[in-house]
């Protein structure tokens, strides 16, 4: 068994216990040993992959297996993993570790909601080791579904309506990106021979350039969605707002990653020339999402509303970066997927908290929080300082090499894009001081409030364990940023071998 | 013929056995055909000779039998599920009917998948669809049932008119009614397209394809739950079959002339079936519609004219075998404990009976195509077929409607699992040969996209049949 089917059979073993338990205590405790287990085990992985890189091991992927599955379509089960999708596996482990600790407490049918989690996450799983479209196709739907159910029973405030949209609005996604999957399928061999699903051959093929048009819209557009791009962002918002916790931390901090993942391993690096033409548009619109999103945060007043649209705006960064197609520009992307997937669960682990306590998420009904629960309140000023790009900490890394790649493109459409992208910077410290200054500085607003519980020992454990996530990375980048920059290079190769500069 | 003549002595014997016993005994006769039926799937799957009979009107091929099989096992599952319903009072003194008529339509259906000339062809669509009509009427007491009886037969007299015209318009043209020698004559004549149209729309009856459809909803939601599942898994499965191996062999010259038609076909079956399916409250209605809906999809299966479009159809009809039967015995169940026949009877269901729902929770996420179940298989490799023609609009198209089909399949999932109720049908407990059948509808769901083996096998059979 190599190690990374053995990621995604353990979070199926966890299911399949958590079936066999009889009461929330057993659920809960199973789950959370079945992913102590996966958070080794990405150790253990990340481990051997940076002492396989050390010794000097090139291969593009590491820990590859291959096994045939459908022969007559050439469909695989392969799987093998780069320093991204490392990052991204170990992202993953630690927000849902977080998240079954944050959602310690849910009483309401627990074992079908651990259940309904944990096979989100081996939609995640299984598809970032995935270099199989098809079976990255059947993880990412697999990622979404569960979903549907998480936000609709066990959401809060119009939470039918919003699991629906949000459903339905990411298998639209979805449907697009099968058509580009089978634009790209049929398209893998100009030249005859046996067509093919797997990333890396088709790599090495260049896509006749007319096909590239028309299919990298519906690519890019397909995982896009999921990436919540300006206009096909109005799920998150809502979804977020109404999902529980730990649902909220899994899609913003993970399952949105996705969507830029997607955009970069298939859309670019398969159809560069496509990517290289049509990036103009996408740019208006990700610069749409960046500043929009951040507006839209100026001017809610739930909490999670506030998170949600800063999620528009990251995320439409994660993408803007991307689009620059230069290796400083998508290093920071990736730091920045990163980054913002811990520092927004760990957003959202938060908000859960609070509400649970002080049962509203209105931040005009709350304030003076600092003195009644410091602990919170002081890691969300950390999160606060995390997005707003203080140095130090994960945020400033991502948002730095992000502009630092933007700006290297001379023209005048880029350096226009790249600045009103930089006010979002401005825009966020606004939002996120506006809140602080609030909900946790100043007298105490609601008597009611006076006496709240600080945080519990399973909600530490939580929000601790993201912190030290946050501020690892923006100490000390440096291993990070290596490992990513080696990973991409492949794909910036690729990029400059079809892309006049 | 191995089939047909197993099926036939299995319903002579039903027949024997009911004038055999007595007034007291006549439960017993359930668990004789279901046992003799289940040996008669058995065998099935034994391999055969294949070849021609009747100085080819009758073929039998890998595949063919192959496709006899997979009605078989249907029937297999809903003569399981059917148990608990025939048990009933009012169903005592025509339990032997229902077996018989079953068998005698999948007779008919045996016989025309098998056909190698037009008559045999139509005498097998002929015997497939009449015993149908008394079994749609099969509540005889009930007036729904009697009218769905009465519509089915009407409508299905019309359609074999149609087809019948059509085909007399081939011969008219060729002057064969063999498959074979028409495939080689048929011509891009006025005479042969105004043939074929009467012939496509006579079978797009049976099929129910937008805009033959109009008979489907209301005898699906009339006849007893066992018919519907029949008419809409079985019924419909065969005449995909039939509908398949004559587009693909007979008029495989005119690839070009149909293939525009059954694009425009896919496009309003699927979008007009998933709009009304929407806005269904009774759950047989909405079954019925979402049928319709999937027939719009094995079309766009169709379009890839090839084995790889042979290969995609069976394999989705193998796939909606278990998965429609899968929703459709969960409906049986709570209808028979409870007659609850609506969506909204469905709120809080989960609370109540948790397995249930979650059959029925992954029977509707295969329909709507959700990995892991073979739904998703069964529409990506159908998907697959269109896009090996290039026909992306198409699956653009298609893949929308999925989208949309999942909304009102969500609704479903949002009654059992999400809405309150007051009174939730209470708590109860199904009989063996449903759970039985339930058992072989999810094993169905969760092995066939995951082994491989299966899809390999069908591509390969398709391949012998189509060269």
């Amino acid at each position: 068994m190599d190690i990374l089917t053995l990621l995604v059979i353990i979070p199926i073993l966890t299911m399949i216990g958590i079936l066999f338990t009889k009461d929330n205590k057993g659920a809960r405790v199973v789950t959370a040993a079945g992913m102590c287990v996966q958070l080794i085990v990405t150790a253990v992985l990340v481990f051997l992959y940076l002492s396989a890189r050390k010794s000097g091991v090139m291969h593009e992927m590491l820990f590859t297996a291959d096994y045939l599955w459908f022969p007559s379509l050439n469909i695989h089960y392969a799987i093998g993993v780069d320093g991204i999708a490392v990052a991204m596996i170990a992202l993953t482990s630690i927000v849902v570790f977080a998240g079954i600790f944050a959602s310690w407490e849910v009483e309401y049918l627990s074992r079908e909601f651990f259940i309904s989690l944990i096979l989100l996450a081996t939609g995640v799983y299984g598809f970032f080791i995935s270099l199989d479209l098809f079976t990255m196709f059947l993880f990412y739907e697999l990622a979404v579904i569960p979903m549907y159910l998480l936000i609709g029973v066990w959401g809060t405030g119009p939470k039918e309506s919003s699991a629906m949209k949000l459903t339905l609005m990411l298998m639209g996604g979805s449907a697009l990106l099968m058509v580009g999957i089978f634009g790209i399928y049929f398209n893998s061999a100009p030249d005859g021979g046996p067509l093919t699903f797997n990333i890396l051959e088709i790599a090495k093929i260049n896509i006749p350039i007319d096909m590239q048009r028309f299919f990298f819209p519906f690519t890019f557009v397909g995982f896009g969605i999921l990436g919540a791009l300006f206009p096909f962002h109005t799920w998150s918002p809502d979804g977020h707002a109404s999902a529980p916790t730990a649902v909220s931390m899994l899609h913003a901090g993970v399952l949105m990653k996705l969507g830029g993942y997607g955009c970069f391993r298939v859309a670019i690096f398969l159809m560069p020339q496509a990517a290289h033409e049509m990036a103009w548009i996408f740019i208006i619109l990700t610069t749409i999402s960046v500043v929009y999103g951040a507006f839209g945060a100026i001017w809610q007043t739930d909490l999670k509303f506030i998170n949600a649209y800063s999620s528009v705006s990251h995320c439409g960064l994660v993408i803007f970066a991307l689009l620059m197609l230069n290796q400083t520009a998508m290093d920071g992307a990736i730091l920045q997927m990163i980054s913002h997937g811990l520092m927004t669960a760990l957003f959202f682990a938060l908000i859960g908290m609070i509400y649970g306590r002080t049962h509203t998420r209105n931040i005009n009904e709350m304030g003076g929080l600092m003195k009644v629960i410091p602990f919170l309140a002081v890691v969300y000023m950390i999160a606060g300082f995390a997005s707003l790009g203080l140095p130090g900490l994960s945020g400033f890394v991502a948002e730095m090499t992000v502009f630092v790649g933007a700006f290297q493109h001379h023209d005048m459409f880029h350096r226009v894009v790249t600045i009103l992208v930089c006010s979002s910077i401005v825009i966020t410290a606004v939002y996120i001081l506006r809140v602080v200054g609030i909900i946790l500085l100043g007298p105490l607003k609601d008597q009611h409030h006076a006496h709240l519980e600080d945080a519990k020992w399973f909600e530490k454990l939580s929000t601790v364990t993201l912190v030290i996530a946050v501020a690892a990375i923006g100490i000390a980048p440096l291993w990070l940023s290596d490992t990513i920059t080696a990973s991409l290079k492949p794909i910036v190769t690729r990029l400059a071998m079809v892309i006049p500069f | 013929m191995r089939h047909e003549m197993l099926l036939t002595f299995a319903a002579l014997a039903i027949l024997v056995a009911e004038v055999f016993t007595s007034e007291k005994n006549k439960l017993r006769i359930i668990p004789f055909a279901l046992g003799l039926f289940a040996l008669i799937t058995v065998v099935g799957f034994i391999p055969g000779e294949t070849g021609n009979l009747f100085g080819g009107s009758f073929q039998s091929s890998q595949l063919t039998t192959f496709m006899k099989n997979i009605l078989n096992l249907a029937v297999l599952i809903i003569f399981l599920q059917a148990e608990g319903w025939l048990r009933k009072k009012e169903n005592a003194d025509k339990i032997s009917e229902y077996f018989i008529l079953t068998l005698s339509t999948l007779i008919g259906m045996n016989f025309m998948i098998s056909a190698g000339d037009f008559l045999i062809f139509y005498i097998g669509l002929e015997t497939a669809t009449i015993p149908i009509a008394g079994m749609a009427a099969f509540d005889k007491m009930k007036s729904r049932s009697a009218e769905a009886g009465i519509k089915l037969i009407l409508s299905s007299a019309l359609s074999s008119g149609i087809l019948l015209f059509g085909l007399s318009m081939l011969y008219g043209a060729t002057g064969t009614i063999y498959f074979a020698d028409m495939a080689g004559l048929i011509a891009k004549d006025s005479m042969t397209l105004l043939g074929f149209i009467f012939f496509v729309s006579g079978l797009g009856f049976k099929i129910s394809l937008v805009p033959f459809h109009f008979w489907t909803a209301d005898v699906y939601e009339g006849a007893p739950i066992m018919v519907t599942s029949y008419l809409s898994v079985v019924s419909k499965g065969a005449a995909v079959f039939i509908f398949t191996i004559i587009l693909f062999t007979v008029f495989k010259n005119i690839v070009d002339l149909w293939q525009p038609m059954i694009y425009t076909l896919a496009v309003f079956t699927m979008t007009l079936a998933n709009l009304f399916a929407l806005r269904q409250d009774n759950i047989k209605r909405f079954l019925a519609f979402s049928s319709i809906a999937q027939a719009g999809f094995i079309l766009v299966g169709i379009m890839g004219a090839g084995e790889l479009g042979m290969t995609s159809v069976v394999y989705f009809v193998l796939v909606y075998v278990f998965t429609n039967l899968g929703a459709f015995g969960v409906v049986a169940a709570v209808h028979n404990a409870s007659g609850v026949e609506t969506i909204s009877g469905y709120n809080g269901l989960y609370k109540t009976n948790p397995m249930l729902s979650l059959l029925m929770t992954l029977s509707l996420f295969s329909l709507a195509g959700i990995p892991p179940v073979a739904g998703f298989f069964g529409k990506f490799f159908l998907f697959t077929a269109a896009a090996s023609k290039g026909y992306y609009i198409l699956i653009l198209i298609a893949v929308l409607n999925a989208t949309i089909s999942l909304y009102y399949y969500l609704r479903v999932i949002k009654a059992m699992f999400i809405d309150k109720n007051e009174e939730p049908v209470s708590w109860f407990r199904s009989t063996t040969a449903m759970r039985i059948s339930l058992v072989m509808c999810v094993a169905g769901v969760f092995i066939i996209g995951f082994a491989s083996g299966i899809f390999e096998y069908i591509r390969t059979i398709s391949q012998l049949f189509l060269n």
